[in-house]
């Protein structure tokens, strides 16, 4: 069992895994998406208070969870490079810092243009807000510091071990509006008690949130598979897989001579 | 299931609140196109540039290969055209 989750340590079983996994994601993304916001948008019922401005909930509040969700997968990625010395796993930091950080101005965005009509602010340094903000910079620095590295392994060591200690922020955005008394609506879902939203609103949500899993998981792939060949492009695996295109067959055969 | 709203005019309006949903959703769907398109074309050009540089490497070895070859062919032209002189050179010696 260990022997073989370490298998996958190696680039060019991770590239199949990948590969494997992308039309699920696909899918996922595509039905979750184009369900989850047509039912919200137009099918769900308005609210009695918020009236037709909290449809902006059915891209704010998966973007918003799932930035987080995303963080802390990167982070287990992140201890796995640095416990174990995963070369792929510094690689899958690379894929989904920036996917992360996209969703994470998502939720910041999306939060702002429901915040205006409803709060009558943009922006205000709340502590639910300001947090999040806080990801965003956690994963901008993510990115910035492998990026600022020549040798990308050290960089991954560099980013992983940022990605680690951000993890502390995880707790203070999710506990955030019931430590501080804070503008920012308690949590819309709850797994243990009564969720605070009728079934036809809820379950758009809950697809809206599957497909941004699925959005999420498919770009993060295309991306780990990108960085896995730009790191990997003088090894074998990736100039065998290259060299099945029609062209190289022939100088490859004649390279394995001179060899 | 019923559509909350009487005509596409109200869809858009969204009870008055159409700028700021608009806005949201619009955002949204740019940045998750362009972090898309990004990838995407990220990953076109890796493939593009690595099969260049395959076959870059490739042409090397091959006029690496062609050149030993001709510096083989050309040694062995050599030592032939040598021992001949060197035979040349006995029968000189002889006399």
């Amino acid at each position: 069992m260990w022997k073989w989750i370490n298998s996958f340590a190696k680039p060019e079983k991770a590239y199949w895994l990948a590969s494997a996994m992308q039309p699920y994601f696909l899918v996922i993304a595509l039905f979750g998406l184009s369900v989850g916001i047509t039912w919200g948008l137009v099918f769900a019922p308005a609210d009695y208070q918020q009236g037709d401005s909290y449809r902006i909930i059915y891209i704010h509040v998966p973007s918003a969870i799932l930035s987080q969700t995303a963080y802390i997968a990167m982070a287990t990625a992140a201890l796995v490079g640095i416990v174990w010395q995963w070369r792929t796993a510094f690689m899958f930091i690379s894929a989904i810092a920036p996917v992360g950080a996209i969703i994470c101005f998502i939720s910041l965005f999306t939060g702002a243009a429901w915040g205006k009509p409803m709060w009558g602010t943009w922006w205000i340094w709340d502590a639910r807000l300001t947090s999040q903000l806080i990801l965003l910079f956690l994963y901008l620095g993510v990115m910035s510091l492998y990026l600022a590295f020549e040798d990308k392994q050290q960089g991954g060591k560099a980013a992983g071990i940022m990605a680690l200690v951000g993890v502390i922020n995880i707790p203070i955005i999710k506990y955030s509006v019931e430590w501080w008394n804070t503008l920012h609506q308690g949590a819309t879902i709850s797994k243990f008690e009564q969720p605070s939203m009728p079934a036809e609103m809820l379950w758009p949500l809950l697809i809206s949130i599957l497909g941004f899993v699925g959005f999420i998981g498919i770009i993060t792939l295309i991306r780990f598979k990108n960085e896995m060949i730009i790191r990997d492009k003088h090894r074998p695996w990736v100039m065998q897989m290259f060299a099945d295109s029609t062209e190289l067959k022939q100088s490859s055969a004649s390279k394995k001579e001179v060899n | 299931m019923q559509s909350q709203f009487d005509s596409f005019a109200a869809f858009l309006d969204m009870g008055g609140y159409g700028f700021f949903v608009w806005l949201a959703f619009g955002i949204t769907a740019l940045s998750m196109l362009l972090i898309t398109v990004h990838s995407l074309f990220v990953k076109q050009q890796i493939r593009k540039t690595v099969a260049q540089e395959q076959a870059r490497a490739m042409r090397i070895l091959e006029a690496r290969e062609k050149r030993k070859q001709a510096r083989q062919a050309k040694t062995v032209e050599q030592t032939e055209s040598s021992k001949q002189t060197n035979s040349n050179l006995d029968i000189e010696q002889k006399d």
